[in-house]
C-alpha cells in the first residue's frame, strides 16, 4: 500500500496472484462494511446481515419466484438488448456513411439517451399495454441509444490512412469495408455490446415497472411493498452478480478478439 | 539534367488543385509541372502548407486535380494503381494483422495468395530485417519498425514508382537517419522510382538526385537543385563541403517560404 502501484498490476510477475489476494481484501473489506452497517441502529433495518440475507436463497427458491423472476428478467433482457444492437448496428453504419441521416439522427439520440428511462416508460404502457411487450421495448430503447452512439463514434474515428493505406495496395470498395472497416470497427461493436448489457440491467427496473407479472426488478419493488428487506437485498445483489458475471465475458471476448489494439478505451 | 538520358516515369503536367476552405476557395497547388524519370530519386523539401502532401496524393491518385494531369507511364491517372506504393508518415499498418500478413496484403489484392504471397512477403520482411517479427502486431513494434514494415509492405506490392510522404518525419533522430541510411541501400539494389516528401533539408539532400523546393500558396515550384554528390552516400556525405554548401543553397530558399508562410 502506499507503493508507486499507479502502474498496472505492479508489474507482470506475479501480477494474477497479487490481484486475486487484493480481490479477496476488497471482498473482506466490503464484507466488514456490511457487517458495520447491519448492527448500526440506523441502518440495521435496510441491511440484514450476510448470513440473514444469503440465508434467504432456499427460501425465494421454495416459494417457486426466483426461477421465474430470473427467467422472465433474462427473457425481457436478452430480446431487448437483442434487438436494440440489431437496429443499433445498421444505423450507426448509416449515421457514418451518410451525413444528412447523421444530422437529423444524432442530435435525438443524445436528447433521448439523457432522460432516464423511468420517465417514459407510463408512454410505453398507454402505448403498449402491460406485460412483456413495454418491457422488450423499454429496454430495446436504451440499449440501441447507446450502443448506437458507440459504434456510430468509433466507426466515424476509424484512422482515414488506413483507407487510403488499402486503396493504394489496390483495395476495391468491397474489400475494403471486409478487410478495413470491418476489423477496425470490431472494437467499437464489441464496446458497444459491453455498456448496452450494462444498460439494459440498469434499465430493468424501469422496465419491469410497467405491470409485470415476474422479475428480478418487479420483485424488488413487491418486496419493498411488503417491507422484506433480506430477499430484497438479495436480489439486488443478483442483478450486481448477473451485471459483472456478463461483463467479465464480454470483457474476455474483447481480449481474444481485439488483442491487437494499441489502446483501449473506457 | 540528371534525368536528361532516361525515361520519363511520372509526368506532372500543370497541375492546380483548388479546395474550398472557410474563408472561401483555397489554391492548394498552381501551375506544378514536373518530370521524374525512371529509377530517379526526387525529394521535395517546402514549408508546411505548401501543398507538398496533396501533390503526393494526387500523383497516388487519392486525390483528383482541379485542372491539369498526371502521367505515370505515359497512363493518365485516374485513380489509384499497382504501379504506384504510397509509404505514409503515420505507418498506417493494420493494426489487426501481423507484421506477415501487413506486407502480404497488396499481395493479397493482387490475387497473389498462399505460399507465393508468403514467400514475396518473407522476402521484403528480411529486406528490412524483420524477420524475428513476422507474426508480430504492429503494437509490439517500435515506430522505426513500423515504418520498416511500412515500407517492406511497399516494396511487396512491386510498384514502379514509391511515394513517401514525409515517412521519417515521426521518428527519432538516430532511427531517422538509421533509416535513410536503408532506404539509400535499397533504393541502389531494387532501383525504383522515389518520390520522397521531407521538411528536412538534410534528409531531401541526403536522399535526392533532385531536390525540389516549394513554395506556399499558393504551392508551386520554386526551384528545382540538382545534388551532385555521387553514391553511394553515407553519413560521412553531410560533413562533405559540396553537400554543406547546397544545404545553405536550399536552406536559403525554404527559409525565405517560412518567413513567407509566418506573414
Amino acid at each position: 500500500m502506499g507503493d508507486k502501484s499507479l502502474t498496472k498490476n505492479g508489474g507482470k510477475q506475479g501480477g494474477k496472484l497479487m490481484s486475486r489476494i487484493w480481490l479477496l481484501i476488497s471482498l473482506a473489506v466490503a464484507l466488514g462494511l456490511w457487517t458495520l452497517l447491519s448492527v448500526l441502529p440506523q441502518t440495521a433495518r435496510s441491511f440484514p446481515n450476510v448470513i440473514v440475507t444469503l440465508s434467504q436463497i432456499p427460501v425465494v427458491i421454495e416459494r417457486g419466484i426466483l426461477w421465474k423472476d430470473l427467467s422472465s428478467s433474462l427473457i425481457s433482457v436478452g430480446a431487448g438488448y437483442a434487438l436494440g444492437f440489431v437496429i443499433a448496428l445498421p444505423v450507426a453504419i448509416l449515421m457514418a456513411w451518410y451525413k444528412p441521416v447523421r444530422n437529423i439522427i444524432e442530435p435525438w439520440i443524445q436528447f433521448i439517451r439523457n432522460i432516464p428511462p423511468l420517465a417514459y416508460v407510463p408512454l410505453i404502457v398507454i402505448a403498449a399495454g402491460v406485460g412483456r411487450r413495454p418491457q422488450i421495448i423499454v429496454i430495446t430503447i436504451a440499449t440501441f441509444l447507446i450502443m448506437c452512439i458507440t459504434m456510430y463514434q468509433g466507426i466515424i474515428n476509424i484512422d482515414e490512412t488506413l483507407i487510403k493505406a488499402a486503396r493504394v495496395l489496390g483495395a476495391r470498395d468491397k474489400d475494403i469495408f471486409i478487410r478495413v472497416l470491418a476489423p477496425a470497427s470490431l472494437p467499437f461493436v464489441l464496446t458497444a455490446i459491453r455498456l448496452g448489457a450494462s444498460v439494459a440491467l440498469t434499465t430493468l427496473i424501469a422496465a419491469e415497472s410497467t405491470g409485470a407479472f415476474a422479475g428480478l426488478g418487479m420483485r424488488i419493488r413487491s418486496f419493498n411493498n411488503n417491507f422484506e428487506t433480506a430477499p430484497m437485498l438479495l436480489y439486488i445483489i443478483i442483478i450486481g452478480v448477473i451485471g459483472i458475471t456478463v461483463e467479465k465475458i464480454i470483457k474476455l471476448l474483447e481480449r481474444k478478439l481485439t488483442g491487437w489494439q494499441e489502446k483501449r478505451e473506457i | 539534367m540528371a534525368g536528361e538520358e532516361r525515361d520519363i516515369k511520372v509526368h506532372i503536367d500543370n497541375v492546380k488543385k483548388t479546395y474550398m476552405g472557410r474563408t472561401g476557395e483555397v489554391v492548394a497547388l498552381n501551375g506544378v509541372n514536373l518530370d521524374i524519370a525512371d529509377n530517379e530519386f526526387v525529394t521535395v523539401v517546402g514549408p508546411s502548407g505548401c501543398g507538398k502532401s496533396t501533390l503526393l496524393n494526387i500523383i497516388a491518385g487519392l486525390l483528383e486535380p482541379t485542372s491539369g494531369t498526371v502521367t505515370c507511364n505515359g497512363k493518365v491517372v485516374t485513380g489509384t494503381g499497382p504501379d504506384r506504393g504510397v509509404v505514409f508518415q503515420q505507418y498506417a499498418l493494420f493494426p489487426w494483422l501481423t507484421v506477415k500478413k501487413n506486407v502480404m496484403f497488396g499481395l493479397n489484392m493482387k490475387g497473389i495468395k498462399g505460399e507465393e504471397a508468403e514467400e514475396i512477403a518473407m522476402k521484403y520482411i528480411k529486406m528490412v530485417d524483420l524477420e524475428k517479427f513476422v507474426n508480430h502486431y504492429p503494437k509490439e513494434l517500435s515506430g522505426g519498425m513500423k515504418q520498416r514494415v511500412a515500407i517492406a509492405r511497399a516494396y511487396a506490392a512491386n510498384p514502379e514508382v514509391l511515394l513517401m510522404d514525409e515517412p521519417f518525419g515521426a521518428l527519432d533522430a538516430q532511427t531517422r537517419t538509421q533509416l535513410q541510411q536503408e532506404l539509400l541501400d535499397t533504393w541502389e539494389k531494387e532501383m525504383k522510382t522515389c518520390f520522397f516528401i521531407t521538411h528536412d533539408v538534410d534528409e531531401a539532400l541526403i536522399l535526392g538526385q533532385r531536390v525540389v523546393i516549394m513554395s506556399a500558396r499558393p504551392g508551386r515550384i520554386k526551384d528545382i537543385i540538382d545534388v551532385d554528390i555521387p553514391y553511394p552516400r553515407d553519413q560521412e556525405t553531410k560533413m562533405s563541403p559540396r553537400f554543406l554548401e547546397l544545404k545553405n543553397l536550399i536552406w536559403s530558399q525554404v527559409y525565405q517560404e517560412y518567413l513567407e508562410v509566418r506573414k
